[in-house]
């Protein structure tokens, strides 16, 4: 895979003279509700969905940032909301000290050059009816610009970067393969020299050995370009391969942020601890360790009503009456280290060992698991 | 323990091989003829499986995986499909099989799993009744007692109040639960054999380990054997007994979990490995993944057909991966052309320090 030559173009960030490390995107209190429409004969709003209730984070320039979570928790919608494909209901996204929570189209438009977004779908998110070469041109001339040598040699730069043939520039989106395909939505990402891309499940929908191909070169594309990162996925170990921070979302909210060795090593909410205990992991001769066990009852509740207080007390095994009544801050606990918050009334140990019991929620797992306890 | 018969060795083992085997495959080729040509979805397959165990299949998509269960079931179209090779199930065979002969056996005996509850189940009926269904059709009972069977296997699976969201549809259950649904429905006849494809792909992490340790409760209550189908090493590591991995319609490598995760002999297994990103691997390590992209299996590449994708075919030299199609040993082996010790020194001087 060639990447040298849109390398050799400054980076971004260093361009504009910005140390790595600076905040790049601040959002605070990010709420997004959307109405649910209901009722006959005139239709009217019967209640909303919260998708996103009063969420704040930090980018920092040049970081990859990993935003984890179930379906439903509104992660996409975060993704969304910050690149402005969606308008918030209530608190801000600023971009370089820019606010842009409702900033107008043509205020918006110098700005969406620098973040871009890498959709999920492959198959969806490329116009059919294009050529690679205007999928890819598109977003220089919508922005008027011209490079150096023009765009056609710029087209042809980033399909080599990643990882195409240039020859290809001509192809329509059909006649690729999915992993092919990503890598151009990847290409069109990076045709404006962005500062931060919002990868929103990038790689779930590639075979397994052509995500290990994509996430690679989302990493090399990363680090050698400084290009800051908002990696949205829902597979805990792809997250924590690509982010140096990690915030876990539950419903709506943030329940756990912090750097990445904290969050998988360390991590003190129950949820958390859930879902790590949750990824089916292959173990490999010599690491053979003991996980602790946690299989939680049912699904996610609906967002249209939430649990009242903390949103996770429904399938939570610690939850008390306080749960139902204070919703917990996310605060930094006694003993984390710095960065890492946790909202929790009752946090857990620090550690992901195994326990002296399995904590096992699932009634019909409980039910069954009894039973072939007991002969023993 | 899956084992291997070449086909010459066939007949002579057919006696032993149907006694202990619940379902026995042998040499199985599927094509589907489309208007691009003749896939050769499964290209010569064979596998074992006994009474309570449980088989793992591993492969990318297209890799034949699916087509050999359908297969299995006689689900799949017989005016374009050409099924050749033998399917045993209980000594029975099931390639020229009667459509009434399967219809016997489907939900009573084999029942499957699939992988999107929302598709698979109807959304005319109500959940019960299409649990009920095929309790009724063969244990001939009354409706009734087809609907008390239904209560009874929902509270099995797990679902709150089964009393009352036995009459719900299946849009009015959540992803999770109609995954539940589908595996009352599936285990509703106490079936020797489950087919399970990819039965948590669509769901989240925390249900789906909710799913996989519920199927693997409810084997050791119902004793089935199960064959679960995934693209996710990982599920299967936890899950199954034994592991067959499919490339381009044909079995690379079968073992038990523990002698395929701990050792891999195939080129294409080391790269699943390698590919996936782990909760203990190390980040500063980039992923080794497999070049290119699955073959098309309307001209499958001649010889190996990983050969184009493989870095080691050096090691066989003399072009022998292109020409010469590597043959799957009987029980744990794999079918490549380097030798036991090659496999093993790669393994161990290569493969294993990058998986960190």
């Amino acid at each position: 895979m060639s990447n040298d030559i849109s390398l050799s173009k400054a980076p971004a960030a260093a361009a504009a003279g910005e140390p790595a490390g600076e905040t790049l995107l601040q959002v605070s209190g990010l709420t997004k509700h959307f109405p649910v429409m209901g009722g006959f004969p005139f239709k009217r709003q019967v209640g909303t969905v919260q998708a996103v209730d009063g969420i704040d984070l930090t980018v920092r320039a040049a970081e990859s940032f990993g935003l984890v979570g179930e379906s439903g928790c509104g992660k996409s919608t975060t993704g969304r909301l910050i690149t402005r494909l969606l308008e918030p209901t209530a608190g801000t996204v600023s971009y370089r000290g820019q606010d842009i929570s409702h900033a107008t189209r043509k205020e918006l438009a110098p700005v969406r050059s620098e973040i871009q977004m890498i959709f999920q779908d492959p198959y969806s998110s490329l116009n059919p009816r294009q050529t690679v070469g205007t999928i890819i041109g598109g977003p220089m001339e919508i922005n008027g610009i011209n490079p150096p040598g023009g765009r056609e040699k710029r087209v042809r730069e980033l399909l080599e970067t990643v990882g195409l043939n240039p020859e290809h520039f001509n192809r329509f989106p059909h006649e690729f393969s999915g992993g092919q395909r990503q890598r151009i939505g990847v290409a069109r990402a990076l045709a404006l020299e962005p500062r931060l891309i919002v990868a929103d499940e990038p790689v779930s929908a590639l075979d397994v050995s052509i995500q290990a191909q994509v996430v690679n070169l989302l990493q090399q594309v990363q680090r050698e370009m400084g290009i800051a990162f908002l990696f949205i996925a829902h597979d805990l170990a792809i997250v924590r391969h690509f982010s140096q921070r990690v915030a876990v979302m539950y419903l709506g909210k943030i329940v756990e942020v912090g750097d990445r060795d904290s969050i998988y090593q360390r991590p003190r909410h129950p949820y958390t601890h859930a879902l790590l205990s949750a990824v089916p992991e292959v173990e490999l001769e010599g690491e053979e360790r003991e996980r602790e066990r946690i299989r939680l009852a049912g699904d996610v509740p609906s967002p249209i009503n939430p649990p009242s207080g903390c949103r996770f007390r429904t399938r939570c095994w610690k939850a008390a009456d306080k749960c139902a009544v204070e919703e917990p801050p996310l605060i930094r606990l006694a003993g984390a280290e710095e960065g890492h918050l946790t909202a929790c009334h009752f946090p857990e140990e620090p550690t992901i060992a195994a326990r002296d019991e399995d904590i096992v929620m699932d009634p019909a797992l409980a039910a069954l698991e009894d039973v072939s306890d007991r002969p023993q | 323990m899956t084992t291997m018969t070449k086909p010459g060795e066939f007949a002579e083992d057919a006696a032993p091989a149907a006694s202990d085997a619940f379902l026995s495959v042998r040499d199985l080729y599927v094509r589907f003829s489309t208007e691009d040509g003749i896939v050769k979805a499964v290209d010569g397959l064979s596998f074992d499986l006994e009474r309570g165990r449980t088989l793992g299949i591993v492969g990318e998509s297209g890799s034949g995986k699916s087509v050999t269960n359908l297969t299995v079931l006689g689900l799949h179209n017989p005016a374009t499909t050409e099924v050749a090779g033998e399917i045993l199930l209980d000594g029975q065979e099931l390639t020229g099989a009667s459509n009434r002969t399967l219809e016997k056996l489907r939900g009573d005996k084999v029942a499957m799993i699939f992988q999107d509850s929302l598709t698979a189940l109807s959304p005319y009926y109500t959940v019960g009744r299409q649990i009920a269904e095929p309790y009724v059709k063969h244990r001939g009972v009354s409706k009734r007692e087809g609907r008390e069977r239904a209560i009874e296997m929902l509270e099995k699976v797990g679902i709150p109040q089964p009393r009352m969201r036995v009459d719900d549809y299946p849009h009015q259950f959540s992803g999770g639960m109609r995954q539940r649904a589908m595996i009352a429905m599936a285990l509703v006849c106490n079936p020797d054999l489950l087919i399970a494809d990819e039965p948590t792909t669509a769901l989240d992490v925390t249900v789906q380990a909710q799913i996989l340790d519920l199927l693997k409760d409810l084997q050791q209550e119902f004793g089935s054997a199960i064959i679960l189908i995934t693209h996710d090493l990982g599920v299967v590591s936890n899950v199954a007994d034994d592991l067959l991995v499919m490339y381009a319609g044909r079995a690379v490598e079968r073992g038990s979990v523990r002698e395929l995760i701990r050792e891999p002999q195939h080129p294409y297994t080391w790269g699943l490995l390698g590919s996936m990103p782990r909760l203990m691997s190390d980040v500063t390590e980039p992923l080794t993944p497999i070049p290119g992209a699955p073959p098309s299996l309307l001209s499958p590449p001649p010889g190996c057909a990983f050969h184009p994708r493989c870095g080691f075919t050096d090691l066989v030299g003399g072009g022998r991966c292109a020409t010469e199609r590597p043959e799957l040993p009987d029980g744990r082996g794999s079918a490549c052309h380097l030798t036991g010790e090659q496999k093993r020194s790669v393994f161990i001087e290569t493969i294993q320090p990058r998986l960190g």
